[in-house]
């Protein structure tokens, strides 16, 4: 089964930033992300994955009948913000709840674990 | 399993046999509600023809067969893949009902796990658990409960959606995972066997069945899993507790304390069987929170009086209790402990650290045991207030009017 792991975090739009720039500058092939990812890939479960902007930079198109009203913003202001996700496919929820428990999250951090849906006919198009 | 007046033969069959088809048909399936209504179907077709045609040799087999029929017939009407492998299938179908158990074997360890995973809130665990394992209807378990029936049902429904969806497998956890979700199955009916002792007076009636769900699940899990000293313990606990049912309360329905409980009233039977489980689990040498607690009620259970009970025993007990479970309840029980066997100063001692934490301000046992160690240690002035505090926080009625009472005359 596929399963999205969901990482939330209360971080600011600023202490993001200074993260971010300190990620970048880590030296390549260090740290507890790239241990972890490195971690997946090896274990042959890992499909994807990606750190998003805050939710700061957001741009939300909302529906209204004919309309379509471009918004500055997320769709919901909330104080845990989804800042990024792992794509794993694994037997179970067990071995999904596995995976983000190793996840090398901040204290004060969420990851939600979510399966994808399966059998949809809209599905067979990605081949 | 409770027998109450009104339960036929035919029913306690029903619900013996209720969880092993639930659990043959959920593992093979994958989907709860597909094995709930296949085995519903199998229920009412035995239900119509066994008055006639009598019971027959193998009823677990029987209702197995059914079920499987009837579930392959709704998966196929259903137009579904086959996620069920065609060679078991065939095999299953061609079996005559007397080899069908043990073509299949008992899959009710995976359906407990599945029922009491942590990925579901705990009041979901306690109800699934109670439907498909024990057998309980959902109108007994929202009765029990104190829910809504439609309440209830809908908390089921989206619980059997949840372990569909989101991929909770019918499966013994793997070796890694075993012991901390063992002990949530665990906590599971510990928590189902409190709500029925803890439940009192005007609800008692059907409340009080719980004890005995809560200890048909220890017995099935000590049967499924009699290696595990734990799970003995957790059993031996219940059995040992669920002796003093009948003297816990008086006639009227008020609770009666240890210490003025008729002995006599006290059940032999539950004491011999829980103390022998006890003893086969103390024999295996792994320790834990359910058999020291077990140890504890297996020495009251021996002990001809209150005042004649092995207290400096219980009082170790107690203390290697609480270096497992540093918990402040546990500090409350062993404060009486060591007032018995120490003396009421030893026994404040211990409390007071609790006390001055404040963490239980409002855990009316608290205040009675404080109440009851400064009566003993000649500060009747200080003991009035602690009564006071303990009938005020005492959320049982009759415990609370017992409280004012003791209050009064202090």
């Amino acid at each position: 089964m596929k399963y999205a792991l969901l990482i939330y975090s209360p971080a600011t739009a600023e202490e993001y930033a200074a993260a971010a720039t300190a990620g970048r500058q880590a030296a390549p092939g260090k740290g507890p992300w790239t241990d972890y990812t490195q971690a997946a890939k090896d274990a042959g479960v890992l499909l994807g994955a990606e750190q998003l902007t805050h939710t700061e930079t957001a741009t939300s198109v909302r529906f209204a009948g004919e309309d379509r009203l471009i918004t500055d913003g997320p769709f919901m202001e909330t104080k845990e913000h989804l800042l990024g996700f792992y794509l794993i496919d694994v037997p179970d929820l067990d071995a999904a709840l596995d995976w983000a428990r190793r996840m090398p999250v901040h204290d004060g951090q969420t990851v939600e674990v979510r399966a994808a849906m399966t059998g949809m006919a809209w599905q067979r198009v990605l081949g | 399993m409770a027998a109450g007046p009104g339960v036929t033969g035919l029913e306690r069959a029903f619900r013996e046999e209720w969880g092993a088809v639930v659990a043959t048909l959920a593992r093979r399936f994958g989907d709860l509600q597909a094995a709930e209504d296949a085995a519903a179907e199998a229920f009412a077709a035995a239900a119509a023809t066994w008055p006639e045609t009598g019971v027959p040799p193998n009823p677990g087999g029987w209702l197995t067969v059914t079920a499987w029929r009837k579930a392959i017939d709704a998966h196929r009407a259903a137009g579904r893949a086959a996620a069920v492998d065609p060679q078991l299938l065939s095999d299953v179908t061609a079996a005559e009902e007397a080899e069908m158990p043990d073509l299949l074997g008992d899959d009710r360890l995976g359906l407990i796990f599945a029922c009491c995973h942590p990925a579901l809130a705990l009041e979901v665990r306690i109800a699934l658990t109670l439907r498909y394992v024990a057998g309980l209807t959902t109108k007994e378990i929202a009765a029990a409960f104190l829910v809504p029936e439609p309440t209830l049902a809908q908390r089921l429904v989206r619980a059997k959606r949840k372990i569909r969806e989101s991929g909770i497998h019918f499966e013994v956890p793997a070796a890694a995972r075993l012991t901390e979700r063992l002990a949530g199955v665990r906590a599971v009916v510990y928590l189902v066997f409190n709500e029925g002792f803890a439940a009192t007076g005007a609800d008692g009636l059907i409340r009080g069945e719980l004890c005995e769900e809560a200890i048909w699940l220890a017995r099935l899990l000590h049967t499924l899993l009699p290696a595990d000293a734990e799970t003995a313990g957790l059993l031996a606990l219940l059995l040992l507790h669920h002796s003093r049912a009948a003297a816990r309360t008086d006639s009227a329905g008020k609770p009666v304390p240890l210490a003025e409980q008729d002995r006599s009233r006290w059940n032999a039977a539950l004491i011999a069987e829980g103390t022998s489980v006890l003893d086969e689990a103390l024999a295996r040498r792994s320790p834990g929170t359910y058999q020291l607690q077990a140890a504890i009620a297996a020495l009251h259970a021996a002990a001809p009086s209150f005042d004649d009970t092995d207290w400096p025993q219980i009082a170790l007990l107690y203390g290697s209790l609480a270096r497992l479970d540093p918990s402040p309840v546990v500090a409350v029980n062993r404060s009486v402990a060591v007032g018995m066997a120490d003396g009421p100063l030893a026994g404040l001692a211990v409390l007071e650290p609790v006390l001055a934490s404040g963490a239980l301000e409002g855990y009316s046992p608290l205040h009675a045991a404080h109440a009851a160690l400064l009566e003993k240690a000649g500060y009747p002035e200080r003991a009035r207030g602690a009564w006071a505090k303990a009938a005020q926080t005492s959320a049982v009625p009759a415990l609370r009017e017992e409280l004012f009472r003791r209050h009064e005359n202090s």
